[in-house]
């Protein structure tokens, strides 16, 4: 194994990985949507960064790829997506969420640090020991939960299912040294195709019922 | 090389009708293809290539015992397609022709795929594509059912590739050296770090089993089977329901050789006969044909979860099941498209006496319905009765119990829907309705060929087909 891979317990990744955990509590705390796109898209660009601190001693065309792909994708395509239908359906605010501000926020906090904890309880290679993908990977995958359902504007879902593939890409970096197909293509379907459908049917749903409450989707049941 | 046909062609075909210019003519592609994708696929599983450990894309034993009905459901699906869009002409059928046919070839390479990551990537287009599928019809209701499809059907697909990357740390942490064929990865067996091969099993299973329509993660299911058109329906529920299965089959082989098969077994084996519990009380509480539908396949999707869960001979019964549900739903879905576009709503509250309005609709539609719920001699009883045997071997009394409580329930819900609509005197505004609609034989056809499958399937089970799943049980079981 050459140079990068050891750079996985690095200080400045961790403190960028940290920032990202910083802001899963932002956006399960705020109420505006603006607050909580922009939380979702400056943690997409310091993903976006963390390859080239991890690879910076093998760097190939592939490895830039993913980094301007993640970059670009969630950090100024999917989010300018999002404020348009935002614009569009003239909202600015969550309404009355399932799960109230405080509790997700409270319950964020909790699964951070339960993160942290189960992260000990796997057993990781002694390069990755120091490192704190593993948590940081859980607790974003935890949030994006949390805004799923806790929430009821599209949007904000959006937001958490996005948040939630943040938390598995972070996952995904563990690997990229080893396994670099697998990681890259799919960050790269995941960034491009996938999101890029899920713009498109916010704007659909946005013009169909003329809102983007989810509460309003509710013919279908049981 | 000519496995990789199965994928290029009906891709190609896609291309194609993406670029063919005429509404009228393009949905001919449909069969063309299809007829091409079945031929190839019949000729690879008379005579089936030899595949490499290494390869990435195979016609294993494994692909050669599901891909076929998945090629077969899908040409039949596609005749009726041809004549389905032609009386739906008023809607642009560009994009609805040019995704199926790219489903057809995604679902080939799926079903093919011996790579870990290559099987990720296969099933998450197939779930992209299905997408603008599912709003065919353009209504509100078509929107909010696809909304949904994307939320829990795009986090079933994170959650699998979370589950792949940590069966990938798996290997590595085990000291693998990055190979994610899944050849290697049985091979490395039990070399693999176990918390993180359970860990991986958790997350796959739920997020295959997503796709696959388990319960609890089932929920898209009754809205995208009730809203999207019958040929969608009959496809997702016999053909991309497949490839998820596939997927827990090979990711379960890989937790087998790593010493955990015990484990992935009792989770199998609940997750199914739950499954089966909550399709059988929803079956018992709809008022909707097509979510019956919906439901009636959580309940199939449960039964050969179960199968997976008991062994060889439980595997070899699910591979059987696969192709009696596949063949029967598909029927079951095609009348119920004709009974809905002649009824104009789906809801039983609004629809009765379909006997007199479509009556040859209304005759398959109830023949299909007790052939899935397991009527001599159509091929789910056989297959269901393979699964009750396998269970009873692995001495499973309670777990037979549940499972033949809940086909009596389902069998009680169905036919309180079926005959629902079926029987009485149709009101005066269904009447009206379905006046415009014609039984032709482009829409008859379809499905009385595969409930005629069906009971072939049932009565003549051809050795070469028993062959072809004792093959694939022997992959997926090595002897050692």
């Amino acid at each position: 194994m050459s140079g990068g891979v050891w750079m996985i317990g690095h200080p400045l990744l961790n403190l960028l990985i940290g920032l990202a955990m910083g802001l899963n509590l932002l956006a399960l705390g705020s109420s505006r949507l603006p607050s909580i796109i922009r939380a979702m898209s400056v943690q997409g660009m310091l993903l976006g960064l963390m390859p080239l601190l991890l690879e910076s001693a093998n760097l190939d065309w592939r490895i830039i790829l993913v980094v301007l792909a993640t970059i670009v994708g969630k950090g100024l395509v999917i989010p300018g997506l999002l404020r348009r239908a935002m614009r569009a359906a003239n909202i600015e605010r969550e309404i009355q969420p399932f799960l109230g501000y405080v509790p997700s926020l409270l319950l964020g906090a909790g699964g951070t640090i339960a993160a942290v904890a189960l992260a000990r309880a796997l057993p990781l290679m002694p390069e990755h020991a120091g490192s704190l993908l593993v948590p940081g990977a859980i607790a974003s995958v935890l949030t994006g939960f949390i805004l799923m359902i806790g929430r009821v504007r599209a949007i904000s879902q959006v937001c958490g299912y996005l948040i939630l593939e943040n938390g598995i890409y972070l996952f995904g970096l563990l690997l990229i040294h080893s396994t670099p197909l697998l990681v890259e293509s799919g960050i790269l379907l995941d960034v491009t195709v996938g999101v890029f459908i899920i713009g498109l049917i916010v704007d659909r749903i946005q013009r169909a019922f003329d809102s983007l409450d989810t509460r309003k989707l509710n013919t279908l049941r049981e | 090389m000519s496995n990789l046909l199965l994928i290029i062609v009906p891709l190609a075909g896609a291309a194609l009708a993406a670029a063919w210019p005429d509404n009228r003519t393009r949905p001919w592609l449909l069969p063309v293809f299809g007829l091409a994708h079945v031929v190839l696929t019949f000729w690879l599983f008379i005579n089936p290539p030899v595949v490499a450990p290494g390869d990435w894309f195979g016609f294993d034993p494994l692909a050669r015992a599901m891909l076929p009905v998945v090629s077969l459901l899908f040409l039949v699906c596609a005749a009726y397609g041809a004549s389905y869009l032609r009386i739906r002409l008023e809607r642009p059928n560009r994009a609805f022709v040019a995704l199926l046919l790219a489903i057809l070839g995604l679902l080939s390479a799926g079903h093919q795929a011996r790579h870990l990551g290559l099987l990720w990537i296969t099933t998450e287009a197939v779930t992209l594509a299905t997408v603008p599928l599912l709003h065919f019809n353009g209504t509100p209701r078509a929107f909010e059912a696809t909304w949904k499809y994307l939320l829990v059907g795009g986090t079933g697909i994170a959650l699998s590739l979370l589950g792949s990357f940590c069966l990938g740390y798996a290997s590595l942490h085990g000291g693998g050296g990055g190979n994610l064929t899944f050849a290697a990865l049985t091979a490395q067996g039990a070399g693999l770090s176990r918390p993180w091969v359970l860990t991986a099993w958790v997350l796959l299973l739920v997020g295959y089993g997503t796709k696959m329509g388990l319960a609890p993660m089932h929920t898209w299911k009754p809205d995208a089977y009730g809203e999207a058109p019958s040929i969608v329906g009959a496809i997702l529920a016999g053909g991309v329901t497949t490839v998820a299965f596939t997927a827990i089959l090979r990711v379960r082989a890989v937790v087998g050789a790593a010493g955990e098969g015990p484990i992935a077994d009792r989770t199998l084996l609940f997750i199914g006969l739950f499954s089966m519990l909550v399709a059988a009380l929803f079956l018992l509480g709809t008022r909707d044909f097509k979510r019956m539908l919906a439901y009636s396949s959580v309940e199939h999707m449960g039964i050969l979860s179960i199968g997976a869960a008991l062994g060889p001979a439980g595997v070899a019964a699910a591979l059987f099941h696969v192709w009696s549900n596949s063949l029967t739903k598909g029927a079951l879905f095609l009348s119920a498209g004709n009974i809905r576009r002649a009824a104009g709503s789906p809801a039983m509250d609004d629809v009765r006496g379909m006997s007199m309005l479509t009556p040859r609709s209304a005759a398959i539609f109830v023949t299909g319905m007790f052939a899935v719920t397991a009527l001599p001699p159509f091929g789910p009883f056989f297959s269901e009765l393979q699964v009750l045997r396998a269970a009873l071997a692995s001495g499973q009394g309670v777990a037979t119990a549940v499972f033949l409580g809940c086909l009596l329930l389902a069998f009680f819900g169905m036919t309180r829907v079926v005959f629902g609509i079926v029987d009485g005197r149709p009101s005066p505004t269904t009447r009206a309705n379905a006046k415009r609609f014609v039984e032709t034989a482009g829409v008859i056809a379809p499905p009385l060929v595969l409930l005629g499958l069906s009971v072939w399937l049932g009565l003549f089970t051809p050795s070469i087909l028993r062959e072809a799943w004792l093959a694939a049980v022997a992959q997926l079981f090595p002897t050692p």
